[in-house]
């Protein structure tokens, strides 16, 4: 299983042909505490770039990127009940939803672990 | 910070008292009406009678009164003192307007009585339509949307039908980036995509840029003047004529009217189409959000495809016409004809005031924001350079290194006896504080107005942040927990959350 | 001027502090093509008393709803509203007061919004509510776009019976949405048509209860349908009270109700301000266009109430927002729910009942005169009855008489030769036995 991360703050772990999606620690601090997370509908296909989920904070709402393609698998159920686990385990139990991807070639536009720690740091 | 040195059994802290929910005083068999007995007889309900409890509290009407009266003391209001909330226009509301309103033959009488029996009706909403026309030099008016953003959306389908009518399919608004959020809103609902044009560093639209972006696909413009930042688009006629010399039309956002009434009329800008919010700048009360009324003038261009109902000057009289009938008019906005209620404060204000006092409105409003200015800008930020129209913007490079931000110091502006102004809006300057004083304030109102933001600087400058950071102290609660209501939504009462109270 | 407090000193003073000579200085950024020279054509100010006279003027040329005998409905409806009412309405505190956007000083707006937003879901049967919308009309428009927003689909059917006026709001409100439209004869109120039209791609089915003539239906079938073929039911209400006296819309399985509020607290004022009524089910709660109040606590752990789940709203999500709005009906929202906290459940329901009662009383004496018929097999406290003669002319003969007998329904759909003899007659509590006597013998001459 390898993680890779996106420049809008996303990040997917690949396993086979799954990838498990949510944001990043980063994105999450910049939010602030997340009220609501719209997850988008199992079963749904979509391309790379296409708006796949929203995050709410109480005085924003920011649109979630698809990273590559593919259609959902599954979602974070959780997440309804609980938004506030995004703050807490952004990159763990605080995932989005999963997806059966359909170019595993859309991965390599994507950034490894090292390389977005290097982007981040360039933003501050 | 005030402590409080004991706590009451009541929970009261003297006039600051605490009120339960109706459901907490009152239940299922209390009532505050006497009404007529009725006899037994056989229902028409067609077998749909209810047959459930709906779980209704009533109260007497003392414990209403009560109930009611209590929970009105713990809001601020214009009645109690000055309300600088930027781009909102919060002026005295004449209670001459309330009485007018409650006349029975204004305020009871039904939208489809016989044409015949309201032409007083019909006359006092012609006479609006003839100031707002005279006032902004435009040569008609849709009286019906309830609101400004209402009237927003009457504008833009007004201007949709008149591209219809000519065959031309065009997708594009141009909108200021510091446009209110009602803007794109109703732009999106009118088919519209918005495409955001920068500002210049003097805090008006970039006049080049707007020129770069007007072409065949663009069906207006959209600009608020005077704009959010308090300031008037010097540019406003060279871009009405670049959008017309594209074939496109030009939609003013009149939310800030009150800074010109009197003294610019728009339709000599060469405004096609503006709304004009009648609780701002024609004084109807705001009511603690609603109701409002956003009439729309409209040019001769865009009249014809004005909505259903208007009225005409018939040969018996007045009519009014309430059927598209093949016309060129687009629709119906609402049902019936619009905010009668609003129409009649509005005029009132208006007569009122005059020709004469309404340009003093203008020139008083925009006296008293640039006397603001002027005696803060020594402490806090300006934005831009005056002078201001009637409200004027700060933003929080004044408080740069205190630890004090915008919503900090508006906080603490409750403790002081004021509504915050209005903050973190418009979004194109770091922490906006915009303040709209209006012609209401008077310069000794003004003076410890001034008096109160001189000290709060001070003391977060001097690093008192403890005056800040948890501020209110002094109002009926602290500050709430948004992030709780919003995650976990308690949208009513309900008996099982009785005891958690 | 009364209402502005600088004198010519006060002025004078301020200009020097700003630093200018006088006030069309600060008017400079003005293009001075513009700046107007003389002030517009339009009268000079006038005194109170002036103004007074002036409207007094305006409000003799009407007829009152309550210098006579009084029939009219279609949407509004002439209701006795209590005294302390409207004395409550006008406290500054609520009158003047701003949208509550800073909640430690805004208690009382919030938490009468929260009071009234669980009086609209107990009356509709639904979960939730928000905090008011325009008026019915505008309500029903924003409920089609929401369950289009919900179902992610784009058909809307509307019953034949559905108010006209809401037809035409809907059909400008969706014009440009995607959105299309089935609409059906005016006067058809079969349920099973309508279930016939439901499938796959339908977002929505809009119905009134009672409907635009009057009529009472259930609708549980017609949402079982619906909800089979995952579309929503929108159930419309413009007179509330009914709701005093029969099933709720939420009890047949609505999935949105909308409604006209007025009948509570707000009176007829020419068709404006209303109150607009939307609820719905919980699991819709982020998709509803408008205002939401919700509780929480404040930092010391206080119940508190606050304007939430803004991020719907416009001012956060601009063009993706739910809906424009950006206003309720805070007023007259609060006229609503003091009213209905006056009736509690038991003044509802006798209220209703009573205003039943006086509606069925006048429509077995309008039935019994000849030539005269009351279509509806059921209704509320309106009911349409044919005539013998063209029902515009027989309205305004009775004008004259000082008698207002109702809504003909040419006056809604002109040109339909199929309703010209139809009258649209709504009884309240306010209707009297002696304004029942005046419109029966009165009707009796005009339609001989």
């Amino acid at each position: 299983m390898t993680t890779y991360y996106s420049e809008e703050h996303e990040w997917i772990t690949i396993d086979g042909e799954t990838g498990t999606v949510g944001i990043t620690d980063y994105a999450q601090k910049a939010l602030g505490d997340i009220v609501f997370v719209e997850v988008p509908e199992i079963g749904a296909d979509f391309a790379k770039g296409d708006e796949i989920a929203v995050v709410e904070s109480v005085k924003a709402a920011s649109e979630i990127y698809a990273p590559v393609g593919g259609t959902v698998t599954a979602v974070n159920e959780a997440l309804e009940e609980d938004p506030a686990m995004v703050n807490s385990h952004a990159e763990s139990d605080g995932w989005f939803y999963k997806v059966k991807i359909a170019d595993a070639g859309e991965v390599s536009n994507l950034m490894d672990a090292d390389g977005y720690k290097e982007f981040i740091a360039g933003l501050e | 910070m005030t402590q409080h040195i004991f706590t009451t059994h009541s929970g009261n802290r003297g006039l600051d008292q605490q009120e339960l929910l109706i459901y907490e005083i009152g239940d299922v068999n209390s009532c505050g009406v006497d009404l007529e007995e009725v006899g037994e007889f056989a229902d028409r309900l067609g077998g749909i009678t209810r047959d459930n409890e709906i779980g209704l509290a009533g109260l007497s009407e003392p414990e209403a009164m009560r109930h009611y009266t209590r929970l009105s003391r713990k809001n601020y209001a214009i009645d109690m003192g000055l309300y600088p909330l930027g781009s909102c226009t919060m002026k005295h509301n004449p209670r001459l307007n309330e009485k007018l309103v409650r006349l029975p033959g204004l305020g009871d009488i039904h939208p489809l009585q016989p044409i015949s029996t309201v032409q007083g009706a019909l006359e006092l909403m012609d006479s609006l339509a003839h100031w707002l026309k005279i006032l902004t030099g435009m040569p008609a008016v849709a009286l019906s949307p309830k609101a400004g953003a209402h009237g927003e959306l009457c504008g833009l389908m007004t201007i949709r039908a008149a591209l219809d009518k000519r065959g031309e399919d065009r997708s594009i608004i141009l909108a200021p980036e510091s446009a209110h959020g009602t803007n794109p809103a109703s732009a999106a609902l009118c088919g519209y995509r918005v495409k955001a044009i920068p500002a210049t560093a003097d805090g008006r639209v970039d006049l080049a840029a707007m020129k770069e972006a007007i072409g065949p696909d663009v069906a207006a413009v959209m600009v608020t003047n005077p704009n959010t930042c308090g300031l008037f688009e010097r540019d406003i006629i060279e871009i009405a004529e670049a959008i017309h010399g594209a074939g496109g039309y030009f939609y003013c956002d009149g939310a800030n009217f009150n800074a010109i009434v009197g003294k610019v009329r728009p339709g000599d800008l060469g405004v096609d189409a503006m709304h004009i919010n009648l609780h701002k700048t024609f004084s109807t009360p705001h009511g603690g959000g609603g109701p409002g009324a956003g009439p729309v003038v409209l040019s001769d261009a865009l009249a014809p495809f004005a909505p259903v109902p208007y009225i005409i000057h018939g040969d018996d009289g007045f009519e009014l016409v309430e059927h598209v009938d093949g016309s060129d008019s687009f629709g119906r906005m609402t049902a019936f004809h619009g905010q009668m209620g609003m129409t009649i404060r509005a005029l009132g204000f208006m007569m009122s005031h005059g020709a004469d006092g309404l340009a003093r409105v203008a020139e008083d409003s925009v006296l008293n924001a640039n006397y603001i200015m002027a005696s803060l800008e020594d402490v806090m930020t300006a934005s831009f350079d005056g002078p201001c129209m009637h409200e004027c913007l700060f933003d929080d490079r004044f408080l740069a290194g205190t630890g004090v931000t915008t919503l900090d110091f508006s906080k603490a502006m409750i403790d002081e006896g004021y509504h915050p102004m209005t903050m973190y809006f418009p979004l194109v300057v770091h922490g906006a504080m915009l303040i709209e004083p209006t012609e209401s304030e008077s310069k000794q109102s003004l003076d410890r107005f001034i008096g109160s933001l001189r000290h709060l600087v001070a003391e977060a400058k001097a690093g008192n942040s403890a005056l800040f950071s948890d501020a209110p102290y002094l109002a009926p609660l602290k500050r709430l927990d948004e992030t709780m209501a919003a995650r976990k939504p308690v949208l009513r009462w309900r008996k099982a959350e009785q005891g958690k109270s | 001027m009364r209402y502005l407090p600088h004198g010519q000193s006060d002025r004078r003073e301020m200009l020097a502090v700003v630093g200018v000579d006088n006030i069309d200085d600060l008017f400079r950024d003005v293009p001075s093509s513009a700046l107007l020279k003389t002030p517009p054509d339009l009268p000079d100010h006038m005194t109170e008393m002036a103004v007074e006279r002036r409207f007094a003027d305006f409000a003799n040329k009407n007829i009152s709803a309550g210098s006579g005998p009084f029939f009219c409905g279609a949407g509004a409806y002439h209701h006795h509203v209590p005294a302390s009412v409207d004395h409550l309405i006008q406290r500054g505190e609520f009158l003047t007061a701003y949208t509550p956007y800073q909640p430690e000083i805004s208690q009382g707006t919030l938490q009468t919004l929260f009071e009234f937003q669980t009086q609209v879901a107990q009356i509709t049967g639904m979960e939730v509510a928000n905090a008011s919308m325009y008026d019915g009309s505008t309500a029903c428009g924003e409920a089609v776009l929401m369950a289009c927003r919900a179902t992610r689909r784009k058909k809307t059917i509307l019953s034949g019976s559905l108010h006209p006026q809401y037809r035409d709001v809907v059909a400008t409100m969706t014009r440009y949405s995607g959105n299309s439209l089935r609409d059906n004869p005016v006067g058809m109120y079969r349920v099973d048509d309508l279930i016939n039209q439901i499938d796959d791609e339908t977002a929505c089915v809009v119905v009134q209860n009672p409907d635009f003539f009057g009529n009472l239906q259930d609708f549980t079938r017609l949402a079982e349908v619906a909800h089979a073929k995952k579309a929503l039911l929108i159930v419309v209400v413009t007179e509330i009270i009914s709701l005093g006296a029969v099933r709720s819309p939420g009890s047949m399985g609505a999935d949105i109700v909308v409604g006209e509020g007025q009948s509570l607290g707000n009176g007829l004022c020419f068709g404006g301000p209303y109150v607009g009524l939307l609820a719905t089910r919980q699991k819709f709660v982020r998709t509803i266009p408008g205002r939401l109040c919700g509780q929480t606590v404040d930092a010391e752990g206080r119940r508190g109430y606050v304007l939430t789940l803004s991020t719907r709203e416009q001012h956060i999500r601009r063009e993706k927002a739910t809906s424009n709005i950006c206003t309720n009906a805070g007023l007259c929202a609060l006229a609503f729910s003091i009213h209905l906290t006056l009736l509690g459940e038991k003044g509802l329901r006798h209220l209703a009942r009573l205003n039943h009662a006086k509606a069925v009383r006048l429509a077995d004496r309008l039935d019994a005169i000849e030539g005269v018929e009351v279509i509806n097999d059921s209704f509320f406290n309106e009911f349409t009855v044919s005539l013998p003669i063209d029902a515009a002319e027989a309205v305004e003969r009775l004008a004259v008489q000082g008698i207002l007998a109702g809504v003909p329904l040419s006056r809604l759909y002109p040109g339909d030769a199929a309703l010209e003899n139809h009258l649209l007659i709504a009884v309240t509590e306010t209707v009297t036995e002696e304004d029942m006597d005046c419109l029966v013998t009165a009707l009796k001459e005009v339609v001989k």
